[in-house]
């Protein structure tokens, strides 16, 4: 949307106008309405639905924020981990442990243990930077397995057997699944915008090209490390807070399920199926794993054998995923510039 | 005394770990690429042991015959037909898709079998013992499995040393495009160095599976301590894996004998101790893999 001159003195050729770079376009526009319009009647939803209705959507706006941030590690930091179930499962406990044991209030408990998780993420990735590719993959898993057998060992949040989230209890459950539910979708709303603008930041452009080759990246001056430690750390934070919401959504947490490697998978699925290295990809992901573990449900899992067949199939065949089926020409969240004549 | 036992245990479990590990190092030193699938696949051999028991009446033993040269046959045709498109797709495609497939054989292994943990029988042999002074005795059993892992581990290292194919495969490993250059067929040698792989884990799977129980579940905790045995002894030293599935074991062994929950944890944290401190692991190789 914001035309950038060239430089000042360039020369071209008399009698032609100068290119004009862009960003954005007629589909940026459109899609802002467009979403700012879902929002808004998303915003609006619980005044006319029922609880069961909130309960379902949080679970997908839990999809829409792990999938949004598996994407910033892989799509853009080009770090695949199996391990971000370790951030869901210290969300999930440091919301219980904040609200119930230390009697936080449970909507501020959410993001103090974001931080929390982004504080535990920034020492752990320099041991996870020791590895890269594959071994980096299973590096972040053990570190989730380690995260997941102390917490096991600790009585206070229930040990093996978990522990329920209490704090709600002096609240009305009509209020209690609409605020839950306001809480999640801005939390998902403030993800995607998140990764929006910094990904057009000076940040974004750095990960965009250590994601394409980080020898060729850090010999042009960007600093590698620090740009993919940033990611971690705020990659981190962002599953903490889908673990958080998931928590405030089922009041129970539970060592085996939310540290459970499944999370990964269902991350790594909805951004695959979505379209790698965007923005929207990860949106449509969600929202298509959602309407399959609905329409799959009473397959058990079997859904979990069709999702991981049509993700391999998408990895070989479409490796763009759904999104890249619009091949650029729609952008709802325009991050590059174009070139192209002036008018 | 339970120290002492707790360490020859360990000892005789690294063994099988490392037997894990070597397949999955192969594969890394040959196409630079981590099969995620590969516990998985391992806890398949198993399953496959398990039912040529239940309807032929086979012994594990027995079913080596059958499921090694399946699972290296499924190696070569995976390879083919799966993973070699898979490596044109740049460096996350092979990541995404064993991942992938490590999800679909799990979930399809859970519907088939349930999630009920089996175990291989081995017969009055798997409980016999050698009692070596009082209160320390070593199982035939785990003896065997450790000897089975060091024998196919030493018989690796000959194969890639003194072979054809095995220079050819070191070579890849070294340069890819130079190998090619010199005539090597690289898809061929990317599907035997699979097939030899899955191989190698379908002795590993049914002899982890003739030990301790199982359930389709287990390919995670037998990934990730391969994993930590090659990082333990330092990547692309087949020998370190040997040791680093030792360290590990023992780790393990001790942890289990102080208190059986911290068995698995004490394992993991050796792990990262290493990897803080000596990133390059225990037996680093002269050539970086």
């Amino acid at each position: 949307m914001t035309g950038v001159q060239p430089a000042a003195g360039a020369t071209r050729p008399a009698g032609t106008t100068p290119p004009k770079v862009r960003r954005g376009g007629r589909s940026a526009r459109i899609g802002a309405v467009a979403m700012v319009a879902v929002v808004a009647v998303l915003v609006y939803l619980p005044f006319m639905s029922s609880r069961g209705t909130q309960i379902d959507l949080v679970g997908l706006f839990s999809l829409v924020v792990l999938g949004t941030m598996w994407n910033l590690l892989a799509g853009y930091g080009g770090m695949i981990s199996i391990g971000q179930q370790a951030f869901i499962g210290i969300g999930g406990y440091g919301l219980v442990y904040l609200a119930t044991n230390l009697g936080l209030d449970p909507f501020l408990a959410v993001p103090v243990a974001a931080v929390v998780c982004g504080l535990v993420a920034w020492p752990t990735s320099y041991l996870a930077f020791r590895l890269t590719g594959g071994y980096f993959a299973i590096g972040t898993w053990v570190i989730a397995e380690v995260v997941r057998l102390l917490v096991t060992q600790v009585d206070a949040v229930g040990a093996g057997s978990g522990a329920s989230l209490t704090a709600f209890s002096g609240l009305d459950p009509v209020f209690r699944i609409a605020y839950v539910y306001w809480m999640s979708l801005t939390i998902a709303v403030v993800v995607v915008l998140g990764v929006y603008l910094l990904m057009r930041s000076r940040t974004g452009l750095a990960l965009t090209a250590i994601r394409d080759d980080p020898t060729a990246a850090a010999s042009s001056g960007v600093a590698v490390d620090r740009a993919k430690r940033l990611v971690y750390v705020v990659a981190a934070a962002g599953c903490g807070l889908a673990g958080a919401m998931i928590v405030a959504n089922t009041l129970r947490v539970q060592p085996g399920s939310i540290f459970s490697v499944d999370y990964s998978a269902m991350m790594i699925f909805i951004v695959v199926i979505g379209g790698i290295g965007t923005i929207e990809g990860p949106l449509v992901g969600a929202i298509v794993f959602y309407l399959l573990q609905d329409t799959l449900a009473e397959l058990g899992n079997w859904y979990l054998v069709v999702v991981g067949v049509v993700a391999v199939v998408i990895t070989l065949v479409a490796p763009k995923g759904l999104w890249g089926l619009t091949r650029g020409r729609v952008e709802l969240f325009p991050v590059g510039y174009r070139v192209g004549p002036r008018g | 005394m339970n120290t002492v036992n707790a360490v020859v245990q360990g000892v005789l479990l690294g063994g099988l770990y490392a037997l894990v590990a070597a397949g999955l190092s192969l594969v890394f030193g040959v196409m630079r690429i981590v099969n995620l699938a590969h516990g998985v696949l391992a806890v398949l051999a198993a399953y496959g042991s398990l039912l040529l028991g239940e309807h032929l009446g086979w012994n594990p033993f027995l079913s080596l015959l059958v499921v090694v040269p399946a699972m290296a046959a499924l190696g070569y045709a995976l390879q083919r037909a799966l993973l070699d498109r898979a490596l044109r797709g740049g460096e996350l495609a092979p990541l995404l898709v064993t991942f992938g497939l490590a999800i679909v054989i799990q979930n399809l292994l859970l519907e088939t079998f349930s999630a009920d943990t089996q175990r291989l029988d081995v017969g009055a042999f798997g409980g016999a013992s050698i009692e070596l002074t009082d209160g320390l005795a070593i199982g035939w059993f785990p003896l065997l499995a450790a000897a089975a892992g060091v024998l196919v581990i030493a018989g690796l290292g000959q194969f890639l040393a003194r072979t054809r194919t095995g220079r050819a495969m070191r070579a890849t490993s070294d340069d890819q495009e130079a190998a090619q250059l010199m005539g090597i067929d690289n898809r061929r040698l990317y599907a035997v160095a699979t097939a030899i792989a899955l191989g190698t884990v379908a002795i590993a799977g049914v002899f982890l599976g003739s030990r301790s129980t199982f359930d389709p579940s287990a390919g995670a905790t037998t990934l990730i301590f391969a994993f930590e045995a090659v990082v333990i002894g330092g990547l692309g030293s087949l020998w370190g894996t040997l040791l680093g599935g030792v360290v590990l074991g023992v780790a393990q062994g001790l942890g289990a004998a102080i208190d059986p929950a911290y068995g698995v944890l004490a394992g993991h944290l050796v792990f990262l101790a290493v990897l803080a401190v000596r990133p390059r692991g225990l037996l680093p190789s002269a050539v970086t893999a």
